[in-house]
Order: C-alpha cells, then sequence, then structure tokens
C-alpha cells in the first residue's frame, strides 16, 4: 500500500501533463485525492494488501513495517498538504499558475513520502533533493522579486547541506559497503571507536541541521517563509521543514546512530534554537517573520525532546513521545497560524502588524482560530499544546536535566508574549479607518481554520484516549 | 593504517578535502550569483569524488558508481532550478550580485 | 600510489582554485569544465568508468553550456566598473592560495588516526545495470521527478518572467 505513496503522486504528474491538456484541470483536485488518501492510510493502516499490490511493494523494497514516527509524518504531510491546497485554491485565481503549482505540489507530496519511507541514506538524500527542489520552484511561484531571492538563499545554503550530508554517506558507506539503514547500524557497532566515523555522523547531522533551520544555521528560514506565497508558506512551515531535519533526525538517530552520542548535543542545539527564535520572535513587525521565528524556538523543543530520549530510560521513552507528540501538535498549530496569515493577507494585502489592528470584529472566525492557536503553542490548557509540553517538561525533570526543563518553562512564557503581542496588535481593540472594509476570508480558508482549531481543542481534550491509542504505543514501539 | 589501500585514499582524500575547502570559501565569499553556483558545482565534484573514492577503498565499485550516477542527475536538476531562479533575479532587477538584491532585512 | 595520482590531485585543486579566483565568468566556466574533465580521468583510475563517463558528458559538456547561455542573457559589465570590481573581488580571494597551503602543510604532517576497515568480501551485485535499474528503483523514480521538477521551474520561472526590465 505504501509505495502507492510514491507512485500514485508520479503517475498522477504524468497523467496531468498528457499532451493535449486532456486531465489538466484536474490538477487540484487530484492533488487533494491524494492527500486525503495520504491521511486515511496513516490512520488506519490496512495490513491486507492485494497480490499486485504487494508485488510493486517488493519492487519499491518498502515492506518493513512502518513504526509510528512514519505513521505520524504521513498524517502530518496529508493534513498540511490539503491545508495548503484549499489555501492555494483562494488566493490563487490564474488558471496557468494553478496548474503549475498543483503539479510542483505532486512532486513536493511524493518527495516527502519518499523521505519518510526509505530505509536507505541514499535514497533518503535523493528524496530530500526532490523536496527541495519542489520548495525551490514553489517559494519563488509568485513571480516576485523576493520570493525569488528567498528561493535562491534557501537553495545555496540547502545544497551546502546538502554537500556535508554526503560527505556523511559517503564514509558511513566507506565502512558499512552498502548505504542501508541496517548495514550502516551495524558498521557503527562493530567500528565505534574510528575517527573517519565519528566526523561522518557529525557532518552529517550538521547537514540535517541546516536543513532543519536550527541554530546556528536558521539564516534562511524565515526569508524562506516571508518570501513564499501563502499557499505555500503554510506547506514550509508545516511539513517541509519538518520532514527534511527533524525527521531525519529522529531517523538517524533511532535507526541508524543510536541516541546517546549525540544526546549533549541535540539539548545544547535545541535550547540555543528554543531561546534564539523566540527572542527574536518579539522583535518582528511582520506577521510571517514572527511565525517563522517562533519555528526555530518550536523545533528546538522537538530537538531538546530528542535529545532527552538519549539519555535513556523511561524519562527517555517520555521524551521521545513528548517530541514526537509536539512534532503534531506544532504541525497542526502552526499551520493554522501560517492559514490565519494567509487569510489576513488576502484581506488587508499585507502581513506588516504595524498597519493592522481591531480586525476581530471584522474577521471572527480568523481571530478565534488564531487565538486558539496562539494560546496552544503558548501551553495553555487544555489544549493539545499543554500536554505536549508539559510531557516534555517532566520528561527533562525526570532525566535530571533540571536546567533545560526551567529553561522550557521560561521559553513558553516568552512564547505567550509574542503570540498575545500578535493577537493584541492584529485582532484587539477597535477596528482601524482603512480596515473597516475588510470581511471575514473566503470559504475554503474558513474551512481549513475551523478544522484544525477543532482538531487542537480536540486533541487537547481528549487527552486520555490519546494517550492511549497514541502515545502508549509510540512509548513502546522502541 | 595498514590497509593497502591507504595511501590511495590519503591523496585523493586529501584532494577531497582541499577542493571542498576551495568550494566552501567561494560560497561564503562571494557576491556575484553565478559564482556562487560554481562553487556548489566544485564542492558537488569534492563529494563525488569522495564517494567514488569510499567506493573503491571498500571494494564496491559497482554501487558507488551507481550512487554517483544519480548524484550526477540530482545535480543536474538542482543547477536547472539555480539558473531559472538566477534569471528570473537577473529579469527583474537587473543585478547579479547579491549586494543589489538584499530587499528581505530583519 | 605512484606520481600520477599526486600529479592528478594537484592538477584538481589547482584548477578548482583557478575556476573560483579567475576574473570573468566565462573563465569560470571553462575552468568548471576543466575541472570536470580531471575529475573524470580520477574515475578512470579509480576504477569507475561509467561514472567517469557520465561525468564527462553532463559536468563538463551540459552544465557549462547551461551556464554559458544564462551569462550571454545577462548584460555586459560596464566598462567602467570592471577594474575596480576586480580588485574587490581579488581583496576578497586571495587568503584562499594561503589557506590551501596551510592546510596542505598542516594535514600532511600531522598524523590523524584515521583507520580503514578491512576488506569486507565481494561485491554481492557487481552489473551496475542491475544495480541501477533493479536494486534501487526508488532512486530512480525520484530522479524522474526531479527532472520534471527541473523542467518546470523552467516553465515557471524563466517564460513567463516578463522582460520588464529590458
Amino acid at each position: 500500500m505504501r509505495s502507492l505513496l510514491i507512485l500514485l503522486p508520479l503517475a498522477g504528474l504524468i497523467l496531468l501533463n498528457l499532451p493535449g491538456g486532456l486531465l489538466a484541470g484536474l490538477a487540484l483536485p487530484a492533488v487533494a485525492a491524494l492527500a486525503i488518501f495520504e491521511i486515511v492510510l496513516a490512520v488506519y493502516l490496512p495490513t491486507a494488501a492485494f497480490p499486485a499490490l504487494e508485488q510493486v511493494q517488493q519492487l519499491l523494497h518498502l515492506s518493513t513495517p512502518l513504526d509510528s514516527l512514519a505513521r505520524v509524518l504521513l498524517l502530518s504531510i496529508g493534513i498540511v498538504m490539503l491545508a495548503s491546497l484549499l489555501v492555494l485554491h483562494a488566493t490563487v485565481k490564474a488558471q496557468r499558475r494553478r496548474f503549475n503549482v498543483a503539479n510542483v505540489l505532486l512532486i513536493s507530496l511524493m518527495g516527502m513520502n519518499g523521505v519518510v519511507l526509505v530505509h536507505d541514506l541514499f535514497s533518503l538524500y535523493v528524496f530530500l533533493e526532490v523536496t527541495s527542489v519542489a520548495s525551490f520552484v514553489l517559494i519563488a511561484s509568485s513571480g516576485e522579486d523576493t520570493g525569488l531571492e528567498g528561493a535562491f538563499k534557501y537553495l545555496v545554503l540547502s545544497a551546502v547541506a546538502t554537500v556535508l550530508m554526503l560527505s556523511g554517506v559517503a564514509m558511513m558507506f566507506l565502512f558499512a559497503g552498502s548505504t542501508d539503514f541496517s548495514a550502516v547500524a551495524a558498521a557503527l557497532q562493530n567500528n565505534s571507536g574510528q575517527l573517519l566515523l565519528k566526523i561522518a555522523i557529525g557532518t552529517f547531522g550538521c547537514g540535517l541541521l541546516i536543513k532543519g533551520g536550527l541554530v546556528p544555521f536558521h539564516g534562511w528560514l524565515p526569508d524562506a517563509y516571508q518570501s513564499a506565497p501563502a499557499a505555500i508558506s503554510v506547506l514550509l512551515a508545516g511539513v517541509v521543514t519538518k520532514v527534511s531535519g527533524i525527521y531525519a533526525l529522529f531517523r538517524l538517530g533511532i535507526s541508524v546512530v543510536g541516541l546517546q552520542t549525540f544526546s549533549p548535543v541535540l539539548l545544547a542545539v535545541g535550547a540555543l534554537s528554543m531561546v534564539v527564535g523566540a527572542l527574536l520572535a518579539l522583535r518582528q513587525n511582520s506577521l510571517k517573520r514572527l511565525l517563522a521565528y517562533s519555528s526555530v524556538s518550536q523545533v528546538g523543543y522537538i530537538v531538546l525532546g530528542l535529545g532527552c530520549a538519549g539519555m535513556g530510560g523511561p524519562a527517555g521513552k517520555l521524551g521521545l513521545a513528548a517530541a514526537i507528540f509536539h512534532l503534531f501538535n506544532h504541525t497542526i498549530f502552526k499551520t493554522l497560524l501560517f492559514v490565519n496569515s494567509a487569510a489576513l493577507e488576502q484581506r488587508t494585502g499585507t502581513s506588516d502588524m504595524s498597519v493592522m489592528g481591531g480586525l476581530g470584529s471584522r474577521m471572527p472566525i480568523t481571530s478565534t482560530s488564531s487565538a486558539i492557536a496562539a494560546l496552544s503553542i503558548a501551553g495553555i490548557p487544555p489544549l493539545s499544546g499543554f500536554w505536549s509540553k508539559l510531557l516534555l517538561i517532566i520528561a527533562l525533570w525526570q532525566a535530571g536535566l533540571y536546567a533545560y526543563a526551567s529553561l522550557a518553562v521560561f521559553v513558553s512564557v516568552l512564547t505567550l508574549a509574542y503570540m498575545l503581542t500578535v493577537q493584541r496588535r492584529v485582532f484587539f481593540g477597535k477596528c482601524r479607518e482603512d480596515l473597516l472594509s475588510a470581511r471575514e476570508a473566503s470559504g475554503g480558508i474558513v474551512l481549513v481554520e475551523a478544522a484544525l482549531a477543532l482538531v487542537i481543542i480536540g486533541v487537547g481534550v481528549l487527552m486520555p484516549y490519546v494517550m492511549n491509542s497514541f502515545l502508549l504505543p509510540l512509548k513502546g514501539g522502541f | 593504517m595498514n590497509n593497502p589501500n591507504w595511501p590511495i585514499f590519503a591523496i585523493f582524500g586529501l584532494g577531497v578535502v582541499l577542493t571542498l575547502g576551495v568550494g566552501f570559501y567561494c560560497v561564503m565569499v562571494t557576491r556575484n550569483l553565478i559564482r556562487a553556483l560554481i562553487g556548489l558545482e566544485v564542492l558537488t565534484k569534492a563529494v563525488t569524488l569522495l564517494l567514488v573514492l569510499c567506493g573503491y577503498v571498500a571494494g564496491r565499485m559497482a554501487l558507488a558508481q551507481t550512487l554517483a550516477i544519480t548524484l550526477i542527475v540530482v545535480e543536474v536538476a538542482v543547477m536547472v532550478v539555480a539558473v531559472s531562479l538566477f534569471l528570473g533575479i537577473f529579469r527583474r532587477t537587473g543585478s547579479i550580485r547579491s549586494t543589489d538584491i538584499q530587499n528581505l532585512k530583519g | 600510489m605512484n606520481a600520477l595520482d599526486v600529479v592528478l590531485v594537484a592538477a584538481l585543486v589547482v584548477s578548482a582554485t583557478m575556476t573560483v579566483m579567475t576574473a570573468r565568468l566565462l573563465r569560470a566556466v571553462i575552468g568548471l569544465a576543466i575541472t570536470s574533465a580531471i575529475l573524470t580521468m580520477i574515475m578512470f583510475r579509480l576504477a569507475a568508468p561509467i561514472a567517469g563517463v557520465f561525468e564527462l558528458s553532463v559536468c563538463a559538456g551540459l552544465i557549462p553550456a547551461i551556464f554559458i547561455s544564462a551569462i550571454g542573457l545577462t548584460r555586459r559589465l560596464a566598462a567602467e566598473e570592471l577594474p575596480a570590481r576586480q580588485q574587490e573581488r581579488l581583496r576578497r580571494f586571495w587568503p584562499l592560495p594561503v589557506l590551501l597551503v596551510l592546510a596542505i602543510i598542516v594535514l600532511t604532517q600531522w598524523p590523524l588516526p584515521i583507520g580503514l576497515p578491512d576488506s569486507q568480501g565481494p561485491e554481492p551485485v557487481t552489473d551496475l545495470s542491475t544495480l541501477l535499474w533493479n536494486a534501487r528503483p526508488a532512486d530512480l523514480l525520484a530522479q524522474v521527478a526531479l527532472l520534471l521538477g527541473g523542467a518546470f521551474a523552467v516553465v515557471m520561472l524563466v517564460k513567463n518572467v516578463g522582460r520588464e526590465h529590458e
């Protein structure tokens, strides 16, 4: 079944571009259908497969069972792709551009699915490149100067990260004779003292940190998020950076290297990103830029959880579960925040918060969903963000990392501060003179906002159910 | 250091490290967009050499060649996108120096 | 290792440095092609002939062609600006050869504890074509997607951007 996640987007791509433009009109529905298919697959995970599909599965070497991390990511990819598509539908009206963007979205979808599904270091690299190339084109798709420049800067940094990653892969290949996860893991076990392998892990890790936008390599992220068109910012913030950097780090740690070795580095990088991201977010006037720095900060939380997982024991397992849970939650609320930003941009024509004010009465759904996302990201009960942050802080405390736990609490306060600033500047108070004509955003966007807000509330309120069906299996699964 | 391939690894390894240095320096220091892309190309060459070298020492030449070929194809795709972006930037701003296109600040 | 290897590596590094430091962009692109040719020779020496042929045709042929056509579409630098730009560039790039020489001295004199793995046994699949088409099909599909991505990049970014600046 899973191999379809890679084959169908590619098939769709070819079918949509058949000469004669027969199927061209189906571009957006095709992407939507694939995204929904992915969500369903991730949640229900059918075990029985048709014989023909089994053949295909063998063909792509994807037979190893999916672990919970992969499922969470597939679910996230599906949700965010759907959200991005609806925002695209609402914000871009030109047929030609819609068609082109939908096609490149298919490439991005295939790339991300591939990253999550493969079991080979080099294939991981190739699918990461597919995702990145799709991202470059998507960021530049508006044709505006800022988009082109943001895409170019991102390209250069991404290429440097690629070189670092490949150097690591080559050295691991030297010792393992193959690039398969299990072969490399075995080679690392047998040759643990080798200098070359340590350098290999280091360079590969640095490459991943750049792709994930962690401090000190976060320089490209605010520019890329800000300059991308609305629908693409949603996609980037929601899944692309996570799949590229964070998921790959998780996978490297769990299946290849073993988390103990680089736990201290992860803790340090995570903490640094958390703090720096939050501090820089406080100073921003542009909503998208603020949200970009906020992403850097929240990804710091996730990496902190991963570092905690490397400490081992029950605290370690809790840390890993909390990290994956926060990954999912962040996907939901960051996507929602960027959709809000798209709504604001659609109705006011700008992301500059200094010219906004008092839009709460004019855009009720956007304002309410934004408030829910803001409270969740700051960790206010009973919303989803509260639980994941709480679990993370408990895990850090139990692992004896008191300083990091306190830092996490402190940054939560900073997060609350900047998110409340956004609410106050954009939504509260009397509506400004020049904005009196603003209306609520169009149907598609409002639908996404409402749906995502419900997910945040649902996951938060139904925590006991989530705990049993989602988190405990995660804990046991490693 | 007893492996008979050590001298080969050493000399070509040194070459890889130096070429990586040249590439990184170029990408960091240049203000010209095309020169940045050339620096990226040099970096890719260094990594291709590293891949083939590691394959040689590990005795896995067929796999190493496969990986190198895939790498070259990926590099072409990325370069095509990079040059497209460059042409787009040039047509809109009339400049190929990164100092003239610093519209994104903050 | 013999003298040929040393010569090849030296040529590679020197041509890479000159590619990066040269004043004119066209010369830099030609330097890139030459560097690729030297890399091809190294690949032949390291028993990777097929990869070498790929490298030669793509990186010493296709990519320089793409660069040259892109450079050809940009306007020539105004004559007055040229010397100033050249000096500025040289000022930023001159540390490079110095750093390289330092690196050579440091790396050759200082013994790094680098170990190599023992022999791993014969290669399971030695046929390149089997590996390329059968053993790594996911990579193949990814390459198709990448090339399509490149095509879309050209369609979306180059064709549609009007000649506003001209």
